[in-house]
Formats: C-alpha cells, sequence, structure tokens
C-alpha cells in the first residue's frame, strides 16, 4: 500500500486551529475567526491536493496511508497512530472541509454579534479535527478517538448558550445518549480484539474471513447500537432534536451534513463484518427502516423549523443505514446519499438560519410566511435544497433516494417489497412535511409577531448557501453519470455483478417515486396552501398528531423505562450505602464507644483495685495450673 | 523435715504481701509488701537451689535482690515526689488519672 | 543425697512461725514504721534460711543489703512523710477487702497444696558439692562465667535507677530565692510595722533567760512567739501569762 508523509496536515491544521484559540483567549478575539477558517480552508485545500494524488495513481494504488506514532505496544498488541486515506475517505474529507468550510464563512456573519465567537469557532475545528481523525483513522481504535472527539465538540457547541439551562440540558441530554453508542463500540472493539486479536480495518477484515459468525454477529449488533446513538436512529434517536439547541451552523454542520452520518460511515466502513453477519445486517436494515419512517412521521408535525428539518435528517440517514444493510449493492448508495444529503441538507439549515436571523430568532413556522418577498436568495438556495430532497429530477436527491429505493425492492422476497414500501412511503411523507415547511415559510399568508423586519443575510452569509444550492443541485448528476460513484468506490467494497435480476425496471420504481412525492406534495398544498394557517398550533387535534408533536412519546418512553427505574435504582442504592454500608461502619464505632464507656466504669483510677485484679487474675492462673496437674 | 517446708512458709509469706499491697493505703506499707513478696520469691529460689544442688538458683536471687534495690530507690524518689506535691502518702489520692 | 540436721529443723520450726507471724503483723499495725521493723525481722530470718540452706553469700547480702540498706532507706522516707502518721485501717473501697481476703485465702490454698503434690523427680541433692569450694567462689565462678552478660546488664540497671531516682526526687525552684534584701523590704511593705524589726529573741528583759522564757514587749505583755515552734510542739513551754509584769514603771528619770 501507498504511504505519505503529508495526510497528517488534513488533521493537524485544524487541530491547530481548535488549539490556537482556545489557548490564546481573549487576545484571538478580533482574528480568530479568520484563522479558523482559513485553516478549514487549507484543510480543504489539503484534501483536494490528496484527491489530485490518488486521481494521478493506478485504481489499485490509490489507497494512501501514514504511520504517525506506535501508540500502545504491549507484547502482541500493538497499535500504531495511523492514516488511511481511501476512495471512502477522501469523500467525506471533502464533505467534512469543503462543507466545515463554507459553514466557517456562513458563521463569521452569523455569529458576528456574539461576544463568544471565538470560542465558537475553536469548537467548529476542534470538530472539523475530531472528524477527519474519524474518517482517517486506520483502526478501529483510532476512530474511536475521533468518534469521542466530534462527541465532545457536539456537546460543547449544543451547549454552547448553556447560559440557558434547557441548552443545557439538551446538550447533556445528547452526551449521555451518545455515551451508549460510545459504549457499544468500545464492546466491539473489545470484542474485535479479544476474537480477531486485532482492532485494525485491515486485521479484523483480514480475520474475518475466519472468524465464527456468532462473534460477527456480536461485534455487527455492537457496532450497530454505536451507529444508531452517532446517527439519532431508532432506539437511540431522542437526543437529535434536542440538539437543535445548538446555533444553527452547528445544527448544519454537525447535526445534518457530517457528524450525525459517522454511523452510516462505520457500518459501511465495517461491511466486510456485516456481509458475513446476515443477522447483524438484518438489524441494521430494520433500524433504517423504522428510522426513517419515524423521522418523517415525526417531521410532518414539527412547527419549529430546525426540529422538522432535523427531523428530516433523522429520516434521511434512516435511508443511509437502510441502504447500507442491503449488503454489497446499497453501500455506495448510502454514501451517494449520504454526500448529496451533505449538501441539500446544509442548504437548508443555513436557510433556515437565515430566516431567523431575519425574523429576529423566531423558529415558530407558523409565525412565518410570505417570506419569498423578503428574502429572495434564501428562498431559491432553500427551495432548490427542497426540490432536492424530495427527489424532483434533475435534483441530486432524486438520483440517490431512488438508488435507494430501487435497491430495497430489489433485495428480494418480502424483505425487498416490505422496504421498498417502506422507503416509497417515506418519500411521500418526506415529500409532504418538506412542502410543508416550504409553504409555512416562504408562500404562506405573512403570520408574523409585532415588529418583524424581515430581510435578506448578508452576502457571507448567502455565498455558502448558494454554494451549497449548486451541490444539491448538481452532485446527484455527477455521482451517477456513468455509475462514476460506485465504480470510484468499488475497490474498498469489492466488485459486486452490478446488474442483479431487477424486481421492478428501473423506470417503474422512478415512476413510483415520483408518484409518492406527487401524492406528498399535493396533500401538503391542499392542506396549507390553499387554507388557511392558524398562527397558533390548534389544540383540538387527533391523538395522532398529539403524539407526533411529543416525537412519537420518544421521551415519554426513555423516562418511564429508563430515567425513573434509574432514579428509583439510584434512590434504593443511596439509601443501600447510607442504611446498610455506612450503618455497618457506624455500628463497628459506636460499638467500639459503647464498649469502651462501659469499660472504662471499671477503671477507678485506684491502684488498690487494679491490684486487687491482678490477685484475682493470679488465682485464676494458679487454679488452672492446679486443675490441669491434677 | 524435708526442705520443701521452706516453700510453704515462702508460699505463706508470698500471699500476706499480696494481700498487704491491695489492703494498705499507706505507699511505703504497699513498698514494704512487694517487698516482702520478692524476699519469698527469693526464699524459693535458694531452696531450689539447694535441692537441686546447684548455684543458679542463688544466681538469680542474687539478681533479683539487685533490681529490687533499684525498684525501691526509684519507688521512693516517686512516693517523695508525690508526697512533695500532694502533702499524702496514701496512694488512693493519686487516683486523678481515671477520668 | 541431703540429709537435714535436726538443729536446722529445731530451728525452721521456730523461725517459721515467728516469720509468717511477723510478715501477718506487718499487715495488722498502723504505724507505718512498726510495719517496717516488723519487716526488718522478716527479713533477718530469712536471712537465717538463706546461711541454713547453704546460701552463705546471699545471707549476709540479705542481712547488709535488705536490712541494712533497704530498710534504712524505708525508715529515711518515713522520717520525711511523718513518723508519728499512723495509717486509718478502714477500709474506703466497698468490698475490695473481703475480696483481697478471699482471693488470698484461695492463693494461698492453691499454692500450698500445689507445692504439697510437686514432684522434682529426684530426692533433693544438697549443696555439698556445689560448695565444696566454698559458697562464695562457687557463685563467683558462675556469675563470672555463665552470667557475666546479665552481671554488666544488671549494673547498668543499677546507675539508671540512681539516675531516675535523682531525677524524681531533684525540686525544681520555679522563683529565685529571695535575698535578705527583698526579704527586708517585704516585710516593711505588710502594711503593719510589727515584725518589721523581727521577732523578739526569748529571754529578753524577762526575768529568767531560759529558751522557754518568752520576751517581755515595752509595754510589760510576754511575746509568744519569741518562743521557738518545736516547743510550742513538744508541751514544753511554760505559760508566757505568768511571766508577765503586773506593772510597769513609766516614769521617766533623766540619769545624769
Amino acid at each position: 500500500m501507498t504511504t505519505s508523509t503529508s495526510l497528517v496536515y488534513l488533521i493537524a491544521l485544524p487541530l491547530a486551529g481548535a488549539v490556537i484559540l482556545l489557548l490564546a483567549g481573549r487576545r484571538a478575539d478580533k482574528w480568530g475567526h479568520l484563522l479558523a477558517t482559513a485553516l478549514s480552508a487549507s484543510s480543504f485545500g489539503a484534501g483536494l491536493y490528496q484527491l489530485s494524488q490518488m486521481l494521478s495513481r493506478p485504481t489499485e494504488e490509490r489507497a494512501v496511508t501514514q504511520k504517525l506514532f506506535t501508540w500502545i505496544s504491549v507484547g502482541s498488541f500493538n497499535i500504531d497512530a495511523g492514516i488511511l486515506l481511501d476512495q471512502l475517505s477522501i469523500c467525506f474529507v471533502l464533505l467534512i472541509t469543503g462543507v466545515g468550510t463554507l459553514i466557517h464563512i456562513y458563521s463569521i456573519s452569523y455569529m458576528s454579534h456574539d461576544e463568544n465567537r471565538r470560542r465558537f469557532f475553536a469548537y467548529l475545528n476542534l470538530f472539523i479535527a475530531s472528524m477527519l481523525l474519524l474518517v482517517l483513522g486506520d483502526s478501529y481504535l483510532n476512530l474511536y478517538v475521533g468518534w469521542e472527539g466530534v462527541g465532545l465538540a457536539s456537546y460543547l457547541l449544543i451547549g454552547f448558550w448553556n447560559q440557558k439551562p434547557a441548552y443545557a440540558t439538551a446538550s447533556k441530554k445528547a452526551f449521555v445518549m451518545n455515551r451508549i453508542g460510545d459504549m457499544g463500540l468500545s464492546f466491539a472493539i473489545m470484542i474485535a480484539f479479544a476474537t480477531l486479536g486485532s482492532v485494525s480495518f485491515s486485521g479484523v477484515e483480514e480475520a474475518s474471513h475466519t472468524a465464527s459468525q456468532a462473534t460477527l454477529t456480536a461485534i455487527g449488533i455492537m457496532l450497530l447500537i454505536a451507529a444508531a446513538g452517532k446517527s439519532a436512529q431508532f432506539p437511540l434517536q431522542a437526543w437529535l432534536g434536542d440538539a437543535m439547541a445548538g446555533p444553527t451552523p452547528v445544527s448544519a454542520l454537525i447535526h445534518a451534513a457530517t457528524m450525525v452520518t459517522a454511523g452510516v460511515y462505520l457500518i459501511v466502513r465495517s461491511h466486510f463484518i456485516f456481509d458475513a453477519a446476515p443477522t447483524a445486517q438484518l438489524l441494521v436494515v430494520i433500524v433504517g427502516a423504522v428510522t426513517l419512517t419515524f423521522g418523517a412521521i415525526v417531521g410532518t408535525a414539527k412547527d419549529d423549523i430546525k426540529k422538522a428539518l432535523a427531523a428530516s435528517t433523522m429520516s434521511q440517514i434512516g435511508y443511509m443505514i437502510l441502504a447500507a444493510g442491503l449488503g454489497p449493492a446499497g453501500y455506495a448508495f448510502a454514501i451517494m446519499h449520504l454526500l448529496t444529503h451533505g449538501f441539500f441538507k446544509a442548504g437548508m439549515f443555513l436557510g433556515a438560519g437565515s430566516v431567523m436571523h431575519g425574523m429576529n430568532d423566531q423558529v415558530n413556522m407558523r409565525r412565518y410566511g410570505a417570506l419569498r418577498k423578503f428574502m429572495p436568495i434564501t428562498f431559491v438556495t432553500f427551495g432548490l435544497g427542497y426540490l432536492a430532497i424530495i427527489g424532483v429530477p434533475p435534483f441530486a436527491g432524486f438520483y440517490s433516494k431512488d438508488a435507494i429505493i430501487e435497491t430495497a425492492f430489489n433485495a428480494g422476497g418480502i424483505k425487498g417489497i416490505l422496504l421498498g414500501s417502506t422507503a416509497l412511503l417515506g418519500a411521500a411523507i418526506t415529500a409532504f412535511y418538506m412542502t410543508r415547511v416550504m409553504i409555512l415559510t416562504f408562500t404562506s399568508p405573512e403570520r408574523w409577531e409585532k415588529d418583524q423586519h424581515p430581510h435578506e443575510s448578508p452576502w457571507l452569509m448567502w455565498l455558502p448557501m448558494v454554494i451549497l444550492a449548486i451541490g444539491s443541485v448538481s452532485t446527484g448528476y455527477l455521482f451517477t453519470r456513468g455509475d462514476s460513484l460506485v465504480h470510484w468506490l468499488s475497490p474498498v467494497f469489492g466488485e459486486h455483478e452490478a446488474h442483479e435480476e431487477h424486481f421492478l425496471p428501473v423506470i417503474v420504481v422512478s415512476g413510483l417515486a415520483l408518484t409518492a412525492v406527487l401524492i406528498g406534495v399535493s396533500i401538503a398544498l391542499v392542506k396549507y396552501q390553499f387554507s388557511d394557517v392558524d398562527a397558533e398550533a390548534p389544540q383540538d387535534v387527533s391523538i395522532f398528531t398529539r403524539i407526533a408533536r411529543k416525537d412519537l412519546l420518544q421521551d415519554t418512553f426513555n423516562e418511564s423505562v429508563f430515567m425513573r427505574p434509574g432514579q428509583a435504582l439510584t434512590r434504593i442504592l443511596v439509601k443501600t450505602d447510607d442504611k446498610v454500608i455506612d450503618g455497618t461502619v457506624r455500628l463497628v464505632g459506636t460499638t467500639a464507644i459503647g464498649t469502651g464507656s462501659a469499660l472504662r466504669k471499671s477503671q477507678t483510677g485506684f491502684a488498690r483495685s487494679y491490684a486487687a485484679l491482678i490477685l484475682i487474675g493470679a488465682v485464676a492462673l494458679i487454679a488452672g495450673i492446679w486443675v490441669v496437674t491434677q | 523435715m524435708s526442705p520443701y517446708n521452706y516453700l510453704y512458709v515462702a508460699g505463706l509469706l508470698f500471699t500476706i504481701g499480696a494481700v498487704g499491697v491491695v489492703v494498705r493505703r499507706n505507699a511505703i506499707v504497699v513498698f514494704m509488701c512487694i517487698e516482702l513478696m520478692l524476699n519469698a520469691a527469693n526464699l524459693t529460689l535458694v531452696t531450689f537451689s539447694r535441692i537441686n544442688g546447684t548455684l543458679d538458683g542463688q544466681i538469680v536471687a542474687f539478681f533479683t535482690m539487685v533490681v529490687a534495690a533499684c525498684e525501691v530507690v526509684v519507688g521512693l524518689a516517686i512516693i517523695v515526689a508525690i508526697y512533695r506535691s500532694r502533702r499524702s502518702a496514701s496512694i488512693d489520692d493519686a487516683s486523678l488519672l481515671k477520668r | 543425697m541431703l540429709e537435714i540436721q535436726t538443729p536446722e529443723t529445731i530451728m525452721f520450726w521456730i523461725l517459721a512461725p515467728v516469720s509468717v507471724l511477723a510478715a501477718l503483723g506487718m499487715l495488722l499495725v498502723k504505724k507505718a514504721v512498726h510495719s517496717a521493723l516488723l519487716l526488718a525481722w522478716v527479713m533477718v530470718t530469712l536471712a537465717i534460711f538463706y546461711i541454713a540452706q547453704g546460701a552463705l553469700f546471699l545471707g549476709i547480702v540479705q542481712i547488709v543489703v535488705y536490712t541494712g540498706a533497704v530498710m534504712m532507706l524505708f525508715l529515711f522516707i518515713l522520717m520525711l512523710v511523718g513518723v508519728d502518721a499512723s495509717d486509718s485501717l478502714t477500709e474506703t473501697i466497698s468490698g475490695l477487702r473481703p475480696i483481697a481476703i478471699t482471693a488470698a485465702v484461695g492463693f494461698g490454698g492453691l499454692f500450698v497444696s500445689l507445692i504439697g503434690r510437686a514432684t522434682i523427680g529426684h530426692k533433693p541433692y544438697g549443696l555439698e558439692f556445689a560448695n565444696s569450694n566454698g559458697n562464695v567462689e562457687g557463685l563467683a565462678k558462675e556469675l563470672f562465667s555463665t552470667y557475666v552478660w546479665p552481671f554488666e546488664v544488671i549494673s547498668a540497671l543499677l546507675v539508671t535507677a540512681a539516675l531516675g531516682a535523682m531525677v524524681l526526687a531533684h525540686h525544681q525552684r520555679t522563683i529565685a530565692r529571695p535575698s535578705q534584701r527583698e526579704q527586708s523590704i517585704a516585710r516593711f511593705r505588710t502594711g503593719s510595722l510589727a515584725g518589721a524589726a523581727g521577732l523578739p529573741s526569748p529571754g529578753v528583759f524577762a526575768r529568767h533567760n531560759a529558751v522557754d522564757v518568752p520576751a517581755l514587749l515595752p509595754d510589760g505583755t510576754a511575746a509568744p512567739t519569741s518562743i521557738s515552734a518545736t516547743l510550742k510542739a513538744r508541751g514544753d513551754m511554760l505559760e508566757s501569762q505568768s511571766f508577765e509584769l503586773s506593772e510597769v514603771d513609766n516614769t521617766v528619770t533623766e540619769e545624769k
């Protein structure tokens, strides 16, 4: 495998930015954001350089590695801190640094009134570095470091305005739920080390050919838990909605485009495990299908624009996980959808941020309306993203989502029909709620609160939106033209026979998908465009709406099943500790004190009574001798 | 007569000394009773020495005398010190350590 | 094989009861001095026992060290503490005396009974062989060969005991002894000038000049403070009133 010495700069540049900004403190307030943006951009430049290097090499030599240092060396257990850049990683590197840089630029303006902007940029750079480490690590352990790093950055950024208790709680919630996933990942690493004897990707892949089915299934399930935690997949999805407490650029970068897709990366990267463990793979598919429906349903009920987008993110990642669970046929499509989603969802989040910027941080869509006239650029870029996500040709989402639906149908048998139908249903619901967002925000009559003066955002904000909109228009076509992305990634996943038997002809699937989209859009138009929308959310709604507004009772479920029993258990343990364990300790003390004060009474202080006691002792002794020698 | 009779005498003297230590209050008398007990022990040592036909018992008795002399010197010094501060030679008066 | 001669038997049967009785008396007498004398007697009888049992050296040491030195030390301290003080024999700690006596009777009974059934495993040898070169020479040989190390240690103990006694008996002055000048100043500062000139000596202006005759003050009255307190305590002082002058001639005649 080719080695390189320049890979480390990809990670080192943003990491240096984070360190400098955090250590320099207030001194860096004036130039910190510029430095952070420049470093992020230079990391993107380094990524482009690596891509050009990669393209100049033949297909089989494209993956490059760099050993940084020996991390752990205990007997036969050796782990190097190493970097692996292959065709899969480079996609992520460019997505992370590219979208990341755009969001840096956007944030310069968006956060300009925040006195802690430098800290914000430091965290952003920390996130970029950690995310790059995640996708560039050549072993599960290195990945784990990045995995925890992005968790930390996510925590810090969700709670960036931690002076508000609700936001601080939201960041804590995200952190705690991520811990569960992280535990899964650490278990997976431990199982891999204990049974396969290696934690590097290449070592595990090699060993997986001979490993037992049970081992691989166990590792696979643990990896799935990890992915579910990080990517907000069922049943660990509850944190993502609350994570919208963070600044909108954070939602765009971390909770839409990059970090939440780490789970997809993890599963795709571990394809050799899932390929050999059908049970785990089936679970992946189920989780993906459940989440894509779940997220879509929640999305229909949300009035908060960011939460609606978050639900949509959850749903779209469900598509990716579904595709990743479909085996070799789906990996490339999962990545393709991930990349296109990165563009259009980031663009839409930035659009939402722009709307909020113009509406005094109002997030309730029922208080928007008719913003098309006041924010034309935002409207256009958001609209292009909208067309992409619902899957209208020739926008990006059409190509990637269509491919997933098609692959789902091709999974074969009942499973294929079920998965395909679910994906189609999801597409229809997606079309409905995204149209709803569009209508409520931009095209319906205005329902503003007083003193609202909507205006277009400054160029630093709309420029990234425009670039992302271009991406959401073009990427789908670029990736599918001549199956370019599939071929590009094939060295990583191995070739598979590209055209097995199709369950339905491609054109039929596309037609079905478009029909589903059309139905969703029509319902939304009838319900919101051609009828009045209340400025207050109506309360006399069906039980289903109410449940959907409550995120399908996910928090209620977590609270009643895990939190309350956990609290009760904690109380019992505290009481046990206090009464039983401490009680025993205290009893020892009390006994000693009691015995002491009882025995003290025998201490009269009179030497003669002591002498009498000695005499009695001597009598006892001599009596003993007398008896023994009889 | 057998030399064991000396042992009976020694036993009686020792017992009387022990009672004296408990019963008498005057510190000096208590001390004298302790001396009596030591002398009784010495008598047994000398008698055993005679019974066994070796001089080791007498040597130990000799050491006992030296130790007793040391003890008397220090003990009487303590009594004098107590008497000087408390104007009393009763050992019951020196009972302040109980609390 | 030990044969005990008749004289020793007679000696034993006389001295043994006497020594036990003396020891008992030690417990029962009130005065510490009497206790000491009785103890001295017990020690002398023990010395005789030692000599009778072939321990000539120990017997002499018993008399010289114990009856001589140690008992003398006891008597010194008794003098210091108060030779006349007699102890009350009533018990102040309730229940102590019955316990002590019961325990002692039990102890003595068990002890005597134990001796009675104890066996050495051989007949008494006697010290004829061990003392064949003389008791003192035999002891010296043992002491300076087998027991030389304990002997050295015990000498260290003696030195330590002497030091300890000095430390304990040493009286540390906390304030300087008042000088004559300071005492004089203190006398004048008391407020009354009565004692300023010092106490009068006995026999001054008195009709007799014996030590038990009080001095006469200028107004003719007797001064009891001029008599030694020792005489007063002994009851050897005469009634000072009887030495007062009934009439003082206050007329001053100028002498030419």
